[in-house]
């Protein structure tokens, strides 16, 4: 079960929003279908991101995925942590696995646009999970 | 689980990271049942598999294995392979899974052509193969059959008992460590990997064999070597026998002389970015070859490639840059293979 505290992208990113800010991770099942993660790249702090636009790439023994940002804003701080050790983000994806904070656009409406976590359970339920 | 070759196939079982951990430090199990396993028989059996192969054959003994190519007539690599000799006319072929029509078609052109007193049987549907890697393979093997498997050689075969089946082995592998590799009647194929598994060897996946054929620069048809590259830019020499007979020896014997344009070479790259197949090499933004294999090597904790350049910027310690999606990489060129194990004794 995804933590229903957030909402999900279709392309397997959370956002939780934590006052101001909105904190960004790839979920529970991207993790799984990448397999041991080592090596994470993320964008520079200051950089702003439109909704659905490449935030970085995670890249595991098997392969290199892109990242998508779930939500628009400008990126006031990166996971210092999964740079220096990726495996965290396959260790705990959801908490200190976590990817990039943002300072959002828009947060309501695009935030509403994304999947709850009972949508994103059932998407994963129907990918084979 | 991923198609493979016609084959559900396990891509991992925990981790790949784990599993390739596992088989450097005390042992992994891998079902390769997947590969082709031929047997050929006959009065023609001897100079037909020196005819389909590079490497010479015919002197091998009774017992004794050997890794060749299969070329065909431009020197181009049809599969690589691993002949034990059975008997005075008799030899199990080892082809790749993906390779086995590919092989069985050859094999039948030069039956019919050249070599009409041989029996050639398929037996990879109804037999399985179990590779059992690592420094404690070859215990855990003399644990579970009398016929001490560890008295063979590397390269060599023999036949033994465990429980109530019998199992042919030679001591082989795709790993860079010390192991076997067990064929036996498809039936008894569970009971082994338990049995295994319970002397506390780890199920292993292709990812796994990946990682570890990598770091040993053992090469993968389709990958760093297939039907446009021939045995000699690979780097594979030692096991093309100039001085025999056999398919694609004239041109091989020409490349030979002439030198050839490109070469196979080991390149550590910088950072964390992982080279992967089809990436571009260059030298001062011009290309100059072309990444075949790239991985992350957890034994080496770095990443490493394997890639063709042209022989100018072939020399060990020569620098150049990889094209990782647009970002160019500094890497260096250097000895093979990346990872050797510690011989004992």
């Amino acid at each position: 079960m995804n933590p229903s505290d957030r909402r999900y992208s279709k392309d397997h990113e959370w956002a939780l929003i934590v006052g101001n800010e909105v904190i960004v991770g790839i979920t529970d099942f991207a993790q799984e279908q990448l397999g041991d993660i080592v090596y994470v790249d993320l964008p520079e702090v200051g950089s702003n991101l439109d909704q659905s636009s490449k935030l970085g790439e995670v890249e595991s023994v098997k392969a290199v995925s892109d990242i998508f940002s779930p939500i628009g804003g400008e990126v006031i701080e990166v996971n210092q942590a999964v740079i220096d050790s990726p495996e965290l983000v396959n260790q705990d994806p959801s908490g200190s696995g976590w990817l990039v904070k943002l300072a959002p656009t828009d947060a309501s409406s695009e935030f509403n646009s994304l999947l709850t976590s009972e949508e994103y359970d059932e998407l994963i339920e129907n990918e084979g999970h | 689980m991923v198609p493979f070759a016609g084959f559900e196939m396990p891509v991992q079982y925990t981790s790949i990271l784990e599993e390739s951990n596992a088989v450097r430090t005390t042992g992994g199990l891998f079902d390769v049942s997947h590969m082709g396993r031929i047997y050929l028989s006959g009065p023609d059996a001897t100079p037909f598999c020196d005819w389909i192969q590079t490497n010479k054959i015919g002197n091998l003994k009774i017992g004794r294995a050997r890794y060749s190519l299969v070329c065909n007539e431009n020197g181009g690599i049809i599969d690589d392979t691993v002949t034990y000799r059975l008997d005075t006319d008799r030899y199990l072929l080892v082809a790749n899974a993906g390779n086995r029509q590919a092989i069985r078609d050859w094999l039948d052109r030069w039956q019919n052509e050249k070599f009409p007193n041989l029996t050639i049987d398929d037996v990879t549907t109804k037999t399985v193969m179990i590779a059992v890697q690592g420094p404690q393979a070859a215990s855990v093997m003399d644990e579970l059959c009398p016929e001490t498997p560890s008295n063979l050689k590397f390269f060599g075969s023999g036949e033994g008992n465990i429980s109530d089946y019998k199992v042919f082995f030679g001591r082989t592998g795709y790993t860079g460590e010390d192991g076997f590799e067990v064929i036996l009647e498809a039936e008894k194929g569970p009971a082994l990997w338990d049995q295994l598994t319970a002397k506390g060897m780890s199920s292993c996946g292709l990812g796994a064999r990946d990682v570890l054929r990598l770091e040993a620069a053992l090469p993968l048809h389709g990958s760093d070597i297939d039907l446009t590259t021939n045995p000699l830019e690979a780097g594979l020499g030692r096991f093309v026998k100039l001085d025999k007979d056999f398919v694609g020896v004239e041109l091989l014997r020409k490349q030979h002389e002439t030198g050839t344009e490109r070469k196979l070479v080991g390149l550590l790259p910088v950072g964390r970015s992982i080279p992967r197949h089809d990436h571009l090499i260059k030298n001062n933004e011009t290309p100059v070859g072309k990444i075949t294999s790239g991985g992350y090597s957890p034994t080496l904790d770095r990443n490493i490639a394997l890639g063709y350049v042209s022989q100018d910027f072939a020399a060990v310690d020569q620098h150049l840059n990889i094209d990782i999606r647009g970002r160019l990489t500094d890497a260096v060129v250097t000895t093979l293979p990346f990872y050797t194990r510690k011989k004992k004794e």
